[in-house]
């Protein structure tokens, strides 16, 4: 029984301090946020709380820095890819799950390849290919891009997990003359939610942390998303830490906000895309 | 009932062909464009045969840049991937406040590099930086460094700042894998007297095979992907010190406007990918036989 306890009280102390130095990054950046540069400049040392708690370094990053504007552009560029995205790889999971045909496999084939290929070597041809087209630096460039690049991810995720659907339940619907779309529809894409949930955080995470695709795509400050901002204060406000360090709390917001509420999700989504045997 | 053989190729025609818009054709066009010329902005190029090939190989910037990837490579899978378990199995048990533990390890797998970057930029500033400070604070301070303009550690300190990532990511694969070893085969062992490392070692670890081959795969992808963090913290620098491929190729291509030779670069990094990808293919296709 002593032993118990002693081995409890050390599991404790040992996950605490593991814990807390994993955190710190986190601290630091909140105190830093916090205070003013002459403080800063002291040097007196990170882990002091702030003397006096300057939030109004959250109001300078949020309008003087613009954040406002970026993170609204970051809105009107994930919201409609990550839609986009899971809408398109449903239909092409659909086929893929339910339908025996030829080319089913080499095609997945290309969905799966497609996906683990290095980003360098989309790089040059996207780029051209948008100023080309005249897509270049709009957000309708951006998001169809990320729908484009997602599909074969997203389209393997859902294949696999439609496939766990019973297949009478396909043929009973067709039997019944359900046609192909209607079963789509009303029979399969109700049962696909909670994949399209757990697959739709996952994807609004990796959109709105996206940064090389706005980099190649986006030159305008007026539709930059908050990466591709608060990547650029550096220049800008290089001397004052504490409105960078406040802007950067303000872009991991939305994404640590999701994560917490979807926790279950975000892991399940993870895993399922991963470690599913 | 009449199959028609064309409704699987109606649900696909958009699918594919947005895909083959973005990401197929871009990926014949880079083969194309690295054995020419082209500077991006003219409508025009040449092609040149294996000239830029022939200049990779001859280019120390290159060979830094690889030789820094392979740093990066070896960080992940030999140290991020055990520290990853080792978190995993520490936390992997019913205790209270568990969840809030966890909940904590994971967070930084969900920031952009962007932000990470910008929280560890001040972390390893020389003067006022958390670590510096720190480091002299409990006299230390012959250990204190420039961390991100010495040449010799900047690749080190970039790599820390990405596996504050990558190990959370670890872990969520390794904590997904322990709910699939069975309870009741631990406690077996142990009633036959395995003491906890050969529990570990004997029961846990082969059942965590799976696991352990995605991690890993996912590792070397990801440090063969490494861009973000580097771009924003040093671009590469001091004088392509911690460059890595993938910022050495975009540096070309976008900074210096030489596409042909940028493109290059990328099909040799897809051609070192290629492999693991071959790898990972054939793992999920031969368990597609099982359907």
């Amino acid at each position: 029984m002593k032993r118990r306890i002693m081995k409890g009280t050390i599991f404790y102390v040992l996950s605490t301090i593991l814990v807390i130095t994993w955190m710190l990054p986190f601290f630091i950046a909140f105190f830093t946020s916090l205070k003013s540069m002459d403080e800063i400049m002291i040097g007196k040392g990170w882990w002091y709380p702030p003397k006096a708690w300057k939030w109004d370094n959250y109001k300078t990053a949020w309008v003087d820095a613009n954040m406002k504007r970026y993170f609204l552009n970051s809105f009107i560029i994930t919201v409609p890819s990550v839609l986009g995205a899971l809408f398109v790889s449903s239909l092409s999971a659909f086929a893929l799950s339910w339908y025996e045909f030829r080319l089913n496999k080499p095609i997945l084939m290309i969905f799966v390849g497609g996906m683990l290929i290095p980003f360098q070597m989309l790089l040059i041809p996207v780029y051209r290919f948008s100023v080309n087209t005249g897509l270049y630096d709009t957000y309708l460039g951006v998001i169809l891009f990320h729908i484009a690049f997602q599909t074969g991810f997203c389209t393997f995720f859902l294949r696999n997990f439609m496939l766990t659907i019973p297949k009478s339940l396909f043929e009973a619907a067709k039997i019944d003359g359900a046609g192909d779309f209607m079963i789509y529809r009303k029979i399969i894409m109700p049962l696909v939610v909670p994949a399209l949930a757990a697959l739709g955080i996952l994807e609004f995470t990796w959109i709105w942390n996206d940064y090389l695709w706005s980099l190649v795509l986006i030159q305008s400050d007026r539709i930059k998303p908050v990466t591709l901002g608060l990547a650029n204060l550096q220049g800008q406000w290089i001397t004052s830490w504490n409105i960078i360090a406040a802007a950067s709390i303000l872009a991991a917001l939305v994404p640590i906000f999701v994560f917490l509420v979807f926790q279950r999700y975000f892991i399940e989504g993870l895993t399922m895309g991963s470690v599913k045997e | 009932m009449k199959r028609r053989w064309w409704v699987p190729y109606a649900f696909l025609a958009l699918p594919l062909t947005m895909y083959v818009i973005w990401v197929i054709i871009p990926i014949f066009q880079t083969f194309v464009f690295s054995f020419t010329d082209w500077d991006g902005v003219s409508p025009t190029y040449h092609f040149i045969g294996f000239e830029n090939y022939k200049e990779i190989f001859s280019d120390p910037y290159f060979m830094l840049s690889l030789k820094n990837n392979i740093k990066w490579l070896l960080a992940f899978v030999l140290l991020s991937v055990p520290a990853g378990l080792g978190v995993a199995i520490l936390l992997d048990q019913k205790f209270p406040g568990g969840k809030v533990y966890k909940t904590m390890m994971y967070l930084p797998m969900t920031l952009s590099f962007v932000v990470i970057g910008q929280i560890w930029s001040w972390i390893l500033e020389p003067k006022y930086g958390a670590l510096n400070t720190f480091l002299r604070t409990i006299g230390l301070s012959n250990l204190a460094k420039p961390w991100l303009s010495d040449p010799g550690v900047v690749t080190y300190a970039l790599i820390a700042a990405a596996s504050w990532r990558q190990i959370a990511y670890a872990m969520v694969l390794f904590l997904a894998g322990l709910k699939n070893v069975p309870r009741d085969l631990v406690e077996a062992a142990y009633v036959d007297g395995a003491n906890s490392w050969q529990r570990f070692w004997y029961v846990i670890l082969p059942l965590l095979r799976p696991a352990m081959v995605i991690a890993i795969t996912v590792s070397v992808i990801d440090s063969l992907r490494a861009f973000d963090i580097v771009y924003v913290l040093t671009r590469g620098g001091p004088f392509y010190s911690s460059s890595v491929l993938a910022n050495y190729m975009y540096i070309q291509s976008f900074h210096n406007y030489r596409m042909g030779f940028g493109a290059s670069i990328a099909v040799v990094q897809f051609l070192i990918t290629f492999g693991f990808i071959l790898l990972y293919l054939l793992n999920v296709f031969k368990r597609e036989e099982k359907f």
